[in-house]
Formats: C-alpha cells, sequence, structure tokens
C-alpha cells in the first residue's frame, strides 16, 4: 500500500453549530490587544502593499466605490465564545486586489492603526470569504468594533479579523503577527480547534 | 476483441510527487514522476489515489497540464473549500511525497494534432487546464493550425498559468473575460461571456474551427448555445463539464 504522507482524509466535523470548545455569547464582547484608536472617516485609509513594494491607497470614497456587500455569519473567538447570524456590510477583500499583478504574493500581513498585525493566507482571502466591513447590525460601525473599518475574515479566530485596518501588505512567505508571535496559532481554524502554536 | 487486447490494462502505478508550484493564490500544479508512464495527448486526465496512514483511500480525477508527447505529468489542483484532497494536493504536497496515479484517460476531449483546422479553446475557471495543455502542445510542436482562447474567470488573482498566458494574450491568442473584477486595462464590464465576446475574440465560424470548451456544468452550458449560434458547427464541438454548479 502506497501512503500519502501528510493526507489524513476527513478532517471537519459536519452538522456541528458551534466549534469544538465555544460557547455562545449573548452580547459582542471586545477583545482588543492595546487602546481603541479613534479614527475618522475622512482620515481612515488603507494601503495594499505588493511583494515588490508598490502602493494602492484605499480612502473612503475609493473603498465606497466598490461593490459592497451585505454579509451574515457567525464568528468565532479564540477566548472561547462565538456569536451566530452577526450582520454586517463591506467590501469583498479581492475587490481591493482585482487590480494588483503580484503572482508571487501567498500572504498578507493586515495592519492596524496601533500597531496590531495578524497573518493570513492570500487565498482566505479571495472568493468571497474576508470583507473590509464598515456597518455592524445596519450601523456604522463602532470603534470599539474596529470602526471605522476592520477585516471581517470569519472563518478563522476573530483575532484574524483586524479592527481598524490600515493595511494589506502582501507577502511571498508567511510571518507570524502580532498574536501569532505570541504563541497563538498561526492560521486558527476554529473548526480544528487552532489556538495555540502547538495545537 | 482484437482491440481490447491491444489497450494496455488500467493499473495504479506509483508515483512520486517532484516539484510542487503554486500558479495562483487558490491553485498548486505538481509534477509527478512515473516508472513507465506511457505519455498522454492534451485533453486528457488521470485518476489520483490517496491513501491515508489509517488506510483510508480517495481517488479524484485531474486534467493533464502538461504538454502532449512530452512525457511529463503535471496536473493543476484548485482549492475546493473542505475539499480534503485538494486540501491536501493544494496544501500539504510536498516533493518527495507518494501517491498512485492511474491514466492516461478520456478519448473525446483530446486534441488530435493531426488536425490542421483552427482551434477556438474556452474555459472557464481551473477548466483552463486541459485547455492549457493543448495551447502547450501546439507551441511545443510549433503546430501550423490557428488556436485561440477565452478564459473567463472571476479576476486577474484566479489566472492559473499567469506568464505564459500574459505572453500568449501580447499576441493576441489569449482574450481574458473577468466575471467579477476587471482590471483597469480591460473596457469589457464584467460579467458571464456573452455573444459579443465571441464576436470580438473568436475564431471566425467561415473558417470551420473545432472547439474545445472545459469549465463548470453552467458555464460550459451557455457556452455550447452561444458557438452554436454564433455558427460554429455542433460536430466540431467537444466539452467537458465538472462540478455541480460551481461558479467560475
Amino acid at each position: 500500500m502506497t501512503i500519502t504522507e501528510g493526507f489524513v482524509g476527513k478532517a471537519s466535523p459536519q452538522g456541528v453549530d458551534l466549534p469544538p470548545g465555544q460557547h455562545l455569547a449573548r452580547g459582542f464582547p471586545v477583545l482588543s490587544a492595546g487602546p481603541t484608536p479613534l479614527i475618522s472617516t475622512s482620515a481612515w485609509e488603507c494601503t495594499v502593499t505588493t511583494t515588490t513594494g508598490h502602493k494602492h491607497v484605499f480612502d473612503w470614497t475609493r473603498l465606497h466605490q466598490l461593490p459592497a456587500e451585505d454579509i451574515t455569519v457567525d464568528i468565532h473567538c479564540v477566548t472561547r465564545w462565538s456569536k451566530l447570524g452577526t450582520r454586517w456590510r463591506g467590501v469583498p477583500v479581492e475587490a481591493l486586489l482585482a487590480d494588483i499583478d503580484d503572482p508571487t504574493a501567498a500572504h498578507v500581513m493586515a495592519s492596524s492603526y496601533g500597531g496590531y498585525r495578524t497573518n493570513i493566507p492570500l487565498a482566505d482571502l479571495l472568493g468571497g470569504r474576508a470583507w473590509l466591513v464598515f456597518e455592524y447590525d445596519g450601523q456604522a460601525l463602532s470603534p470599539e468594533h474596529g470602526g471605522p473599518v476592520r477585516l471581517l475574515v470569519p472563518h478563522l479566530y476573530l483575532w484574524k479579523s483586524a479592527k481598524w485596518i490600515t493595511g494589506l501588505t502582501l507577502m511571498a512567505t508567511d510571518q507570524p503577527g502580532f498574536w501569532e508571535s505570541l504563541g497563538y496559532h498561526r492560521y486558527g481554524d476554529p473548526w480544528l480547534e487552532q489556538r495555540h502554536s502547538r495545537d | 476483441m482484437a482491440r481490447a487486447a491491444a489497450l494496455p490494462r488500467l493499473t495504479w502505478l506509483p508515483a512520486t510527487i517532484s516539484d510542487v508550484r503554486r500558479e495562483s493564490a487558490t491553485a498548486t500544479t505538481l509534477r509527478l514522476d512515473v516508472d513507465d508512464w506511457p505519455g498522454h495527448v492534451p485533453g486528457q486526465h488521470v485518476d489520483l489515489r490517496l491513501t491515508a496512514p489509517d488506510g483510508y483511500s480517495a481517488v479524484r480525477p485531474y486534467s493533464l497540464a502538461s504538454a502532449g508527447g512530452s512525457g511529463t505529468v503535471e496536473i493543476t489542483v484548485d482549492t475546493t473549500p473542505g475539499g480534503e484532497v485538494s486540501t491536501y494536493l493544494t496544501q500539504g504536497a510536498r516533493p518527495g511525497h507518494h501517491l498512485e496515479i492511474r491514466g492516461p484517460l478520456g478519448k473525446w476531449f483530446v486534441w488530435d494534432t493531426s488536425d490542421t483546422e483552427p482551434v477556438q479553446l474556452i474555459g472557464g475557471g481551473s477548466g483552463i487546464v486541459p485547455l492549457m495543455s493543448m495551447l502547450r502542445t501546439h507551441d511545443a510542436q510549433q503546430h501550423p493550425a490557428q488556436m485561440r482562447l477565452l478564459y473567463s474567470l472571476p479576476s486577474a488573482v484566479h489566472m492559473l498559468y499567469r506568464p505564459e498566458l500574459a505572453s500568449l494574450h501580447a499576441e493576441g491568442t489569449v482574450t481574458f473575460l473577468y466575471t467579477r473584477q476587471p482590471t483597469a486595462a480591460s473596457t469589457r464590464p464584467p460579467g458571464r461571456i456573452t455573444a459579443d465576446d465571441l464576436r470580438q475574440h473568436a475564431i471566425n465560424p467561415d473558417l470551420k474551427p473545432s472547439a474545445f470548451v472545459c469549465g463548470p456544468t453552467g458555464f460550459v452550458e451557455t457556452v455550447l448555445t452561444l458557438l452554436v449560434g454564433f455558427g460554429y458547427d455542433p460536430e466540431r464541438i467537444r466539452a467537458e463539464r465538472y462540478g455541480e454548479g460551481s461558479s467560475t
């Protein structure tokens, strides 16, 4: 029998409402690595930087020229709370990357006002799985939840959904962000309970 | 009976991954070393069998991307979210890993290089893979037949074989049809392939071209209707469908 190294077959559980080790949150807890920065919409901008150093700046006006979507998703925080059916409005990350020719890019470092950083594979930001959101539950996104604009990557633990987003830096190779340098998992799939680097 | 006896038996052959190359953010090309590989003609596919240490195994078909007659076995795999095999092949596979292969398979969706009539290729999403084998074969042989490709994809970040297709695009051989996000340079509004796209970019039906169409089921159905409406001879159109209504 030929064994394929690294192949494990079916891994993700089916028909389960909550990822393992999670419980439902009633409100919307706030977890931040630092103080809440206050950024006006007129001051906000997000810069996409390619692996060759080219910069593409999106300000509030340019962001709103891209097609926005309403998104209803479950979110899962590594501190073990989950919230189901949260409603957001924002622009798919893919729309920001449409004109960027960077075939060597494979990973992204998302960076926030305030200095927070988190790494995500580029593939996880494409295909309608990640957005820059600016509304929550029909209201402008409040600063404590990451406003005016945050990243939303709901299929990963919420620390990947960088608040107060201001940069997406494309990278050829993966590098750890803030929590990832502190022992959290590099990828952070809640369904595989990838909380810590040794999970 | 005599013809059947002449065909080699379809058996599983051991294969070793010799090269892993990322094609796009979601797709990966794998080169396989296979002893006694009989070679393939462009458009054919193979079955791959993966076996986990606990004995669980899974088989999936994949189109060959490498040029026919080259002896090189390359497949390109796009990630299917939650797909156990594609997840391994696009993320876990490393040079030196082992799996099994059988093939080449398929005798319908193949380009016969002894034909000299023009060839129109139309691919949606990862339907580009077998068409790339045809383009590469055409290129390697400096084949005299005219060959063109229309490639429908969501946006440029999804493009497979980007360096090769970009140079063919510059020569006018390849047209990109973006369904979701066009590049700044493209004047065409984003959307699915239309009759206008065929009129502007496909080989004129008066030249009696053959056509190969590959992609998700819905895409292929649309293209076939458009091609026939445009004046292509249905007898000269070959199609390969995959997935259940997956989007391009």
